[in-house]
C-alpha cells in the first residue's frame, strides 16, 4: 500500500515534469525541422532531418545579431548601474541613524504596490522632452534604482556587525571605504542574487522597450521577436529558433546560479 | 555629523532616480488623467487642456473598457487561484522526505519562470495551433474535437491562463517550498500524538501555518495577474472579438497608439486603485487570522 503510493507520487511528479519541459523541448526540436514540418498532423515531435538553416537566416536575413547586442547590452548596463546605487542606499538603510529614516524607508516598501505602468506615460512624455526615445538610455533610465533591490541589500546589510564597521572607522577608513572594502564583499551573495534578478528581469522585460524602442535597429529581442511573429505567421520553425535564441541566455544563466536565484526568491518572500 | 553627510550622499543616487524617474511620473501621470492630452499635445504641451473627471466619465461609458475589466478580472480569478493551486499541490508532492530527485523536479518545475515571455507565448500560440497543434493532437487521442484555441471566444482566455500557469506556477511553488521548511517538525509530533491522521495534520497545522505565506502569495500574483500584456500582444492581439483585451493593452492602445494620453491615463489610475484595494483587503485579511 505504501510502495504503491510511494510509486504513485513519482508518477504524477514525472508527469507534471514532462507537462512543464515539453514546450521548451518542443521549441528546440521544432527548431532544428525543416521549414513546414512542423504543420502536419500528426504534429512531430522530432525533427525529419536536423538543420541550421532557421539559425542562419536568424543571423544573414534578419538581424539578430543586433537585437542580441541590444539585449545583452541593456541587460548588463541596467544590472551594474542598479547593483551600484541599491547597495549604497541599502546599505544607508541598514547601517547610518539619521531622522526620518524609517519614515522614509516605509514609505518606499508602500510604494512597491504602484504598477510601473502608471509611470509610463509622463516617462515617455519626460524621455521625448530629453530627447531620449528610441535610445539605450532611454530604457535603461526606469531601471537606474529599485526599491525591491534597496530592500533586498538593506536586509542583508543588518546581519553585519556594527562593532565591523565601528572598527573600520577607528582604523580611519572613510564612509566610501567601509562601503567599498568592507560591506560590499560581505554583502556578496545578496549582490549576485540581485544581479541574476535584474539581468532576467531587464532581458525578458517587454512592454517598456517596445513602448520605448521605435526604430528597427534598437529593438531588444523579446519586442524583435514579438513584431517577427505577427509577420512571419506560417513560418513555425524560423520563430521557434528566435524563441530558443531569446529563451537560451536566460537559461543558461539560470542554470549555472540557479542556487542564488532560488534563494533570492525565499529572501524576498520573508517578512521583516 | 559627518556620519549623516555620508548617508546621504549613499542614499542620493537612488532617492534622486526613484523621486524623479518613479513618483514624479506617478504625480504626472494623475494629473495627466485629467487632461485632454492627445496627439496635439504631444507636439505642444500648451494643447492639453483640464477636463476635470471627463476621462474617467467617459472610461464608464466605454463599452471597451467594460470589457477589458471583465476580462481582467476573468483572468485574475479563475487564473490566479489556480495557478496558486498548483503551486501548493507540487510544493507538497515535494515534501516528503524519502523522494529522491527532489533538486530535479524543482529545476524542472522552475525552469519556465525564467523563459521570456514572449518568446514562450510564441512556442504556445503553436501548442494551440487548431490543425497542428499538439494540444488539440491530445485531445483528438482522447476521442476529442479540435478546438480553435486562440480563435474562439469561448476559448481564448481559458488558453492564455493555461499557460500563465504552466509558465507562473514554478515561482510561487518556491516560496510555498521555503514556508513548509519554516514549520516546526514538533507541530506535527504533537498533532500525531493527539490522534490526527495525515490529513487531519495537513487541516490543522500545514494550513495554518501556511496562512502568511498564502497571503503573500495572493498580493503578489494579483499584481502581476492584473498586468496581463504580452501573452494577448503575441497570441491574440487583444482578440477574438475582445475576449482577450486586458486594461494594460487598452492602456497600451490608448496611450501609445493612438496617443490618448489622458485617457489611458485615467485607465492607469483605475489599474493601481484596483491593486491598491486587492492588496489592503488582503492584508486586513492577514491581520484579522491573526498571523
Amino acid at each position: 500500500m505504501r510502495r504503491i503510493g510511494r510509486l504513485l507520487l513519482y508518477v504524477l511528479l514525472a508527469a507534471l515534469a514532462v507537462l512543464t519541459l515539453a514546450p521548451i523541448v518542443w521549441m528546440v526540436s521544432a527548431s532544428f525541422m525543416p521549414a513546414g514540418q512542423s504543420s502536419a498532423f500528426p504534429p512531430p515531435f522530432f525533427p525529419r532531418a536536423v538543420t541550421f538553416e532557421h539559425y542562419e537566416r536568424l543571423f544573414t536575413g534578419i538581424r539578430l545579431a543586433r537585437y542580441l547586442f541590444n539585449s545583452a547590452f541593456l541587460a548588463l548596463s541596467v544590472t551594474a548601474i542598479s547593483l551600484a546605487v541599491n547597495s549604497m542606499a541599502g546599505y544607508a538603510f541598514a547601517k547610518y541613524r539619521f531622522r526620518g529614516r524609517d519614515r522614509l524607508f516605509r514609505l518606499l516598501i508602500a510604494s512597491m504596490v504602484i504598477p510601473s505602468q502608471v509611470t509610463m506615460l509622463p516617462l515617455f512624455l519626460m524621455l521625448n522632452k530629453m530627447g531620449l526615445i528610441n535610445t539605450y538610455l532611454g530604457v535603461i533610465i526606469p531601471g537606474i534604482a529599485g526599491i525591491f533591490g534597496i530592500f533586498l541589500i538593506r536586509q542583508f546589510a543588518l546581519s553585519i556587525p556594527d562593532s565591523l564597521i565601528e572598527a573600520a572607522r577607528m582604523d580611519g577608513a572613510s564612509d566610501f571605504r567601509i562601503y567599498w572594502s568592507l560591506v560590499l564583499p560581505l554583502c556578496k551573495p545578496v549582490l549576485v542574487t540581485l544581479a541574476i534578478f535584474t539581468f532576467m528581469g531587464t532581458w525578458n522585460d517587454f512592454l517598456w522597450p517596445l513602448i520605448v524602442m521605435t526604430d528597427d535597429s534598437m529593438y531588444t529581442l523579446p519586442v524583435a521577436l514579438a513584431n517577427l511573429s505577427l509577420e512571419h505567421v506560417q513560418d513555425t520553425e524560423l520563430m521557434m529558433a528566435g524563441a530558443v535564441m531569446t529563451v537560451a541566455p536566460v537559461l543558461v544563466l539560470f542554470a549555472s546560479v540557479q542556487r542564488y536565484y532560488i534563494s533570492g526568491i525565499m529572501a524576498g518572500s520573508l517578512k521583516e | 555629523m559627518a556620519n549623516r553627510r555620508a548617508a546621504f550622499l549613499f542614499l542620493a543616487p537612488a532617492l534622486l532616480a526613484i523621486g524623479v524617474f518613479f513618483f514624479l511620473p506617478v504625480l504626472a501621470a494623475f494629473v495627466l488623467s485629467f487632461t485632454d492630452f492627445d496627439i496635439y499635445a504631444l507636439g505642444n504641451f500648451a494643447y492639453a487642456r483640464f477636463v476635470g473627471l471627463h476621462n474617467y466619465a467617459q472610461l464608464l461609458g466605454d463599452p471597451l473598457f467594460w470589457q477589458a475589466l471583465k476580462n481582467t478580472f476573468y483572468f485574475l480569478v479563475a487564473g490566479g487561484p489556480l495557478s496558486i493551486a498548483v503551486s501548493l499541490g507540487a510544493a507538497l508532492m515535494l515534501q516528503p522526505k524519502f523522494l529522491r530527485f527532489k533538486q530535479l523536479f524543482r529545476t524542472a518545475y522552475f525552469a519556465p519562470v525564467v523563459t521570456t515571455l514572449v518568446a514562450v507565448a510564441v512556442v504556445w500560440r503553436f501548442v494551440y495551433h487548431p490543425r497542428f497543434g499538439i494540444l488539440n493532437y491530445l485531445l483528438s487521442l482522447a476521442g476529442l474535437g479540435g478546438i480553435d484555441w486562440l480563435g474562439d471566444p469561448h476559448w481564448a482566455m481559458p488558453a492564455i491562463i493555461l499557460m500563465a500557469v504552466w509558465k507562473n506556477f514554478g515561482y510561487n511553488m518556491i516560496i510555498f517550498i521555503a514556508g513548509l521548511q519554516a514549520i516546526p517538525g514538533e507541530l506535527y509530533e504533537a498533532a500525531a500524538i493527539d490522534g490526527a491522521g495525515r490529513f487531519q495534520q495537513f487541516r490543522s497545522v500545514t494550513l495554518p501555518m501556511l496562512a502568511p505565506t498564502t497571503v503573500f502569495i495572493g498580493i503578489i500574483t494579483m499584481i502581476g495577474y492584473f498586468q496581463l500584456f504580452a501573452e494577448p500582444y503575441v497570441m491574440t492581439q487583444g482578440g477574438p472579438r475582445n475576449t482577450t483585451l486586458s486594461i494594460v493593452y487598452l492602456m497600451y492602445q490608448q496611450g501609445f497608439r493612438w496617443w490618448n494620453m489622458g485617457y489611458s491615463a485615467a485607465l492607469a489610475f483605475i489599474l493601481f486603485a484596483f491593486i491598491l484595494a486587492g492588496s489592503v483587503l488582503q492584508a486586513r485579511m492577514q491581520k484579522r487570522w491573526g498571523v
